[in-house]
């Protein structure tokens, strides 16, 4: 067989080339300056839209940076604003809308897994129905149930006054806003993430379930001991994804509330800071602190997940 | 057996009606109700959508500015993930494992938290205010995924194609091009799909990211709509508007969903 240039499916961390055995040849530098071509646009994105403004991001935090005008070094200054009682109930509200819509998307998604997980005809039918809201953007979708939780044309309270219920004022206080906000998140999400908890249903050996069923296993027992386990990176998976969310939340609130009622999120508190503020500085310093929190919060799941794996 | 059957049935079956309901009554009124129709009383028509078409700068212009955005984010992820992740598979040069590492850690960074450094960035390159730069940074946020997808892509093609078309006389670069690109279009086609889904629908940045009315997208557009003027929010336009933004992204989704499912397993859960 003629020798042709060593292509091997490069793993990241191993490295394929060894400069002790084989001097670099021209070949070689041939294959090495054709990978810097081939990843060049997406180097240069990634620099300058990710990188850039990643560092930029902790030097503004320690600077006076209005919208507009000069900026100057000032220390921790900025930081202030995580004392400040705007942020404080930002923060309480998000701590306490993360926990809600994790706790209900979660339930909703497994069950709604559990429903969609057979292969009886139809099914497919149903899925698709179930994560068609995923197609609607999470802006579009809050409109639409801006236009649902609207007191006058709500065909909701019009529904509600026919069995006597009266009209509900689906967005006009801190709770009743909240559940309201959850309700269309779930409605929104649920069927994305029944998408992923398939996934690691499907993953499952079947031969499990048949060894549970010869056992003599009931039916929630074998979910205890068998699915729930084997699911649990799934379901790892899962919390990051709708922790993570939940913690940026804006669109939602800021078009059905406009954070009014006490219904600020942190990511509503940074654009206040930014743009009503006008205080650059200031919302650069709640990111620093959010995305720490973050990074925590996710190292912490992620690190949960393996010990429980291995 | 057959009680259970029949109540797995109406569950999901009321679960699915749950779920196109709200889509189904903003279809509905929007083309009926007492503003839809064209003359006095209730009934059906087309009035909500008039409106909506001569709302500020013209809805043609709105529905322009997003797919300009979405053409852009498409076309930069899908070339630039195309073009990265066969370097990242199949080439090896300095700096690649850094390169994954760090378009990787845009995961790890949150969405919002970097819009504010970006505004600046996108006003030292002149690009506030743009729609190209508004693409370019909804293609960044849509790299980790893409080059995930690709590098799977082109690693799951054998390499014995690629030897085959290099002792044929191609060159790398027409061996990616005349044979691998016909293996990886599938991958192509899931970016792309993520990709146009996430532009088109994108309300946060285009909100910060664009000052000028005439620049606006639809969904920074439909917001203005019904937070504009006070207490006068023209509802029929409005869920006129919700079915205008929802329709090119049903349509593309209910097209391409095996797409997107296999996105699912091979992009967002492995590795």
């Amino acid at each position: 067989m003629v020798s042709v240039l060593p292509i091997r499916p490069a793993r990241p961390g191993g490295s394929t080339t060894h400069p002790g055995r084989t001097p670099v040849s021209g070949l070689g530098r041939r294959r090495q300056r054709l990978g810097w071509a081939y990843s060049a646009p997406m180097a240069a994105i990634v620099a300058v839209f990710f990188l850039l403004p990643l560092a930029l991001m902790l030097w503004m935090s320690v600077n006076h940076w209005p919208l507009l005008g000069a900026s100057y070094p000032n220390g921790v200054e900025n930081y202030g604003a995580l004392t400040d009682p705007f942020f404080l109930r930002a923060l309480w509200f998000t701590i306490k809308y993360t926990v809600v819509t994790t706790i209900v998307l979660s339930l909703a998604a497994f069950g709604m897994a559990l429903l969609a997980q057979s292969a009886r005809p139809g099914t497919g039918l149903f899925r698709t129905a179930y994560f068609l809201p995923t197609a609607v953007g999470l802006g579009s979708a809050s409109l639409l149930f801006y236009g649902l939780f609207n007191t006058e044309s709500s065909p909701l309270n019009t529904v509600l006054d026919r069995v006597g219920l009266g009209p509900v004022d689906w967005l006009g206080t801190n709770g009743s806003a909240l559940s309201s906000t959850v309700g269309m998140i779930t409605w929104r999400f649920a069927g994305f993430y029944m998408l992923i908890l398939l996934t690691g249903l499907h993953s499952i050996d079947p031969s499990l379930y048949e060894a549970a069923r010869t056992d003599g296993a009931s039916r929630w027992q074998t979910m205890r001991h068998v699915t729930l386990p084997l699911l649990r990176p799934t379901l790892a998976l899962m919390m990051v994804l709708s922790v993570t969310g939940s913690l940026l939340a804006f669109d939602q609130f800021y078009i059905l509330t406009g954070g009014r009622h006490d219904t600020a999120t942190l990511a509503i508190d940074i654009y206040r800071e930014a743009f009503l503020s006008q205080d650059l500085g200031r919302a650069a310093a709640v990111s620093v602190a959010l995305l720490v929190v973050l990074i925590l919060i996710n190292g912490a799941q992620l690190r949960l997940l393996r010990r429980k794996e291995d | 057996m057959r009680a259970r059957q029949a109540g797995h049935y109406g569950t999901s079956a009321a679960l699915a009606v749950l779920f196109l309901l709200p889509m189904v009554w903003t279809l509905y009124s929007s083309v009926h109700g007492s503003r839809a129709a064209a003359g006095d009383g209730a009934g059906w028509g087309l009035a909500n959508y008039q409106r909506l078409a001569g709302y500020g700068d013209g809805l043609g212009s709105y529905v322009l500015n997003t797919t300009v955005v979405a053409l852009v984010t498409v076309a930069v992820t899908v070339v630039s993930t195309t073009l990265g992740g066969y370097a990242v598979a199949r080439l090896t040069f300095r700096g690649k494992n850094l390169l994954f590492l760090a378009t990787l850690a845009i995961l790890m960074v949150p969405y919002t938290t970097i819009l504010i450094p970006l505004y600046i960035v996108l006003g030292w390159l002149g690009l506030q205010n743009s729609l190209i730069g508004l693409g370019l940074v909804l293609a960044m946020f849509q790299l980790p995924f893409g080059l995930f997808m690709m590098r799977n892509s082109f690693e799951a093609l054998p390499v014995e194609l690629e030897e085959a078309a290099l002792i044929d006389g191609c060159t790398p670069g027409g061996a990616l091009r005349r044979v691998l690109l016909r293996g990886v279009a599938p991958g192509m086609v899931t970016v792309g799909l993520f990709s146009f889904l996430a532009s088109w629908n994108e309300f946060v940045a285009p909100l910060i990211f664009l000052t000028d009315g005439s620049k606006f997208t639809l969904p920074v557009a439909l917001f203005n709509l019904q937070s504009g003027n006070l207490g006068a929010v023209d509802f029929g336009a409005l869920q006129a508007g919700v079915v205008t933004a929802a329709v090119p992204c049903v349509a593309v989704f209910l097209l391409l969903q095996r797409y997107y499912v296999s996105g699912f397993s091979a992009g967002a859960l492995k590795g």
